[in-house]
């Protein structure tokens, strides 16, 4: 028996259906009706954000620390234009939401009506996929077949529009079961080519798997496996920033992370391994530097289950399309059956080069003098809250680069941060997400101050719905990364890459009813993350840092692994004229 | 989504073993595709293009599954082999495109595009006009004393080298419907 009801009743019909229970959104004239069905029920509860691109992001925080589509509601025209920025965040990082915009009714479409913007026109390239509803019958097969498509295969945003009218009007509401898509992506990898990676695993004298985010975007499952794999191979592992966790930072066949800040004896392992084991990751431009120099003498693997990343950046002699968890399945079993064999001796000698490499310690700094260095800091927040049921945001910059270099994961789905876009303004609405679905955990924002500023309007957010989320600002009154690299490629002409006319956090803090502290004095610095950590509710921490460091390591642009720069030497002519085009 | 479908024999493993090595020489390949006929789709399609900086020769689309609600797009673009198993890729994950073809690589196909060309002129150039347009194969829609609309049809080739012929005689407008193909046999 099919149920009539109205497409406002439908959608959030839908939702329930899906096992949705939380909505970021916003209200606005062309989800009236919408609003209206949330307003008469308990079961999805509902985030009143302080702006759209508030309501993706805490989305994506959401859906990334419990592995989870996360949903946000925003009306027509602006409300659909303010969320670009997040639908193009996690198209980038392959980020499962679902993002409901209002549309004006259909007959007035296509006439410049009062907050109209072709909104799936305008959506179309920074969607896995999107839709406009046009008839109320369709509406609810549509949305369920959206949460499939952003689920399904490589994880991404999608985008139902829906006109105001269709909401109003009444139809047939289709079950979640009651639709078969399409859309069916293959999950098991060719067993010939699983078969043909086990054999060079076999025969490998300088192995080393390189991870990435698919594996946590595959599943905790997908993260098992790995480790199993890792411990019964004993090859070395590295991550890219959006795998970390995949591997816990505290396993001794961890190299830490690699790419253009990534460790040094990550990059040399890739650099100079026979044999590299890409599970999940993309060759991402940060993660090769100059394509042309990329790992010279190693064959490569590549499993993905997205067909395009293969051989998109660099050739891959063993493309293995399939689901990160399927296929480390099927090649743990391979593998075994076949006698569990490495070539150990070899392996051996090549674990005794990357003690070398890590004997350089390139994270080391020296924390002395009155001014708290942003590694100490992170040191420091890593130290005093390991032991707590932790989740990190970050923002984007030298911050960013320094979490991830300094702060351990032990487990996936506990990082989330904005890679492959690099959106300044993500960490605080990402807090406020991954807090709503892990209500008691620790869930601190790793912010620069330039970055929070951009989205701080989240803090009545924080407030009115009583998020204990910390932000944790490593305050150094710069666009701290802009700033490095006009040191190093613009002959320190520092232009607008300072923090002016700052609020005082403290102040602002208070001013929302929050807590704000404020340190400067590295011999305070333990007390006062304490304190962060102690108070039952949002905190701003204004961590006053030395202005001027530089993140370090660092691939140059147009450069390769083995040609980083540490910190401490002469950076002026690291950089030549063919690396200052790119980014 | 389905897998490339690519006839096998053609590579030990994947499709993407296609060719050992991978050439600067640009290609000219023939991609047909069935996609699902809703709005956008072809926007879908050309906006991938676009954003990608990929090329388009030329391009065919029509509805030619009615009850199943499918339209075929053919599109002819220019690559390096890489970047032909890019675009095959990218157009794959394309949520509403159900299969693509790439007709240059799996065995025979037929091309063929139709053409107009008005031809304007009198005496001799006019009766030149019409006799190589008989050797084409190319039939007269239109007439008046001083003009002929040809109709012809037949591999772009063969258009570019009637065209050609076409130019000195008078030649004053084309409309070009672009590439249609189909794979050889069953």
């Amino acid at each position: 028996m099919t149920r009539q009801m109205t497409g406002a009743k439908m959608i959030v019909q839908a939702l329930i259906d899906q096992g949705v229970d939380t909505v970021f959104g916003y209200p606005g004239g062309a989800v009236l009706p919408i609003y209206d069905e949330i307003f008469q029920q308990n079961s999805i509860k509902h985030i009143l954000v302080r702006h759209e691109q508030g309501a993706v992001h805490a989305a994506e925080g959401y859906a990334r620390s419990t592995g989870k589509p996360g949903v946000a509601l925003v009306t027509s025209g602006p409300g659909a234009t303010n969320a670009v920025t997040g639908l193009t965040d996690a198209l980038m990082d392959s980020i499962p939401i679902i993002v409901l915009t209002g549309q004006v009714p259909t007959f007035m479409i296509g006439s410049d009506a009062f907050q109209e913007a072709d909104t799936v026109g305008i959506t179309r390239p920074c969607t896995k996929h999107n839709w406009l509803v046009k008839e109320t019958d369709k509406l609810s097969g549509v949305i369920h077949e959206a949460f499939h498509v952003a689920t399904s295969g490589r994880p991404g945003p999608v985008l139902v529009d829906i006109p105001k009218d269709v909401q109003f009007a009444s139809g047939s509401y289709t079950p979640k079961t009651a639709s078969k898509s399409h859309y069916q992506p293959q999950l098991k990898g060719d067993m010939e080519a699983i078969t043909e990676l086990v054999e060079a695993m076999e025969k490998a004298k300088r192995p080393v798997f390189y991870t990435g985010g698919g594996v946590i975007n595959s599943g905790p499952a997908a993260s098992q496996l790995l480790r199993e794999l890792v411990e019964s191979t004993g090859f070395p592992i590295t991550s890219t920033l959006m795998g970390l966790g995949c591997y816990p930072a505290s396993g001794d066949k961890w190299l830490g992370m690699l790419g253009m800040h990534g460790l040094y004896e990550a990059n040399m392992a890739m650099h100079g391994c026979d044999l590299m084991i890409n599970i999940g990751a993309r060759f991402d431009d940060r993660i090769t530097g100059v394509v042309e120099k990329f790992s010279p003498n190693s064959k490569k693997a590549h499993i993905d289950i997205d067909p395009s990343s293969i051989n998109k950046v660099i050739r891959v002699d063993i493309p293995i399309m399939g689901d990160v968890g399927h296929v480390l399945e099927d090649l743990l079993k391979v593998w075994k059956s076949r006698g569990r064999k490495t070539n150990s001796e070899a392996v051996a000698k090549w674990w005794k080069q990357i003690e070398e490499w890590r004997a350089v310690n390139c994270l080391k700094f020296t924390q002395k003098g009155e001014v708290i260095k942003p590694q100490h800091a992170l040191a420091r927040l890593q130290e005093l809250t390991k032991d707590h049921d932790r989740y990190i945001t970050t923002e984007v910059g030298q911050h960013q680069m320094w979490a991830a270099q300094y702060l351990d994961f032990e487990d996936p789905n506990r990082w989330m941060t904005s890679g492959g876009l690099g959106t300044m303004g993500y960490g605080f609405p990402a807090s406020i997400g991954v807090q709503m679905a892990h209500r008691d955990a620790l869930v601190i924002n790793v912010a620069g101050e330039a970055s929070w500023l951009m989205n701080m309007q989240e803090m009545g957010t924080a407030m009115q719905y009583g998020l204990p989320v910390k932000q944790f600002i490593l305050n150094n009154e710069r666009l701290g990364m802009v700033r490095q690299w006009q040191e190093l490629l613009h002959g320190e002409r520092y232009s607008q890459s300072w923090s002016e006319s700052l609020p005082d956090f403290v102040k602002l803090a208070e001013a929302f009813g929050a807590k704000g502290i404020r340190c400067s004095d590295p011999a305070d610095l333990d007390d006062a993350i304490m304190e962060m950590i102690n108070h039952d509710g949002p905190v701003i921490f204004d961590c006053l840092v030395e202005k001027h460091e530089n993140c370090f390591p660092m691939i140059p642009s147009g450069k390769a692994h083995n040609e980083m720069i540490m910190g401490d030497v002469d950076t002026s002519t690291a950089i030549d004229a063919d690396g200052k085009v790119l980014v | 989504m389905s897998p490339l479908k690519i006839k096998k024999g053609a590579t030990s493993h994947s499709a993407y073993n296609l060719r050992p090595n991978f050439s600067d020489v640009e290609e000219r390949h023939t991609l047909a595709m069935l996609v699902e006929n809703e709005p956008g789709v072809l926007a879908r399609v050309i906006g991938l293009f676009a954003g990608r900086g990929y090329n388009i020769d030329s391009l065919t689309v029509a509805e030619v599954d009615h009850t199943g609600h499918l339209s075929r797009i053919t599109i002819v673009t220019r690559g390096t082999p890489q970047v032909i198993e890019q675009i095959k890729a990218q157009v794959g994950r394309i949520i509403s495109v159900r299969t693509v073809h790439d007709l240059t690589v799996e065995g025979a196909s037929v091309e063929r595009e139709l053409a107009m060309f008005k031809v304007v002129g009198t005496g001799d150039k006019r009766v030149e006009a019409l006799r190589l347009a008989d050797i084409f194969r190319a039939n007269v829609v239109d007439s008046t004393l001083g003009s002929f609309v040809f109709e012809i049809t037949g591999a772009p080739d063969k258009i570019d080298a009637f065209a050609d012929l076409m130019r000195p005689l008078g030649l004053a407008d084309v409309a070009r419907t672009g590439v249609a193909a189909l794979s050889r046999g069953e």
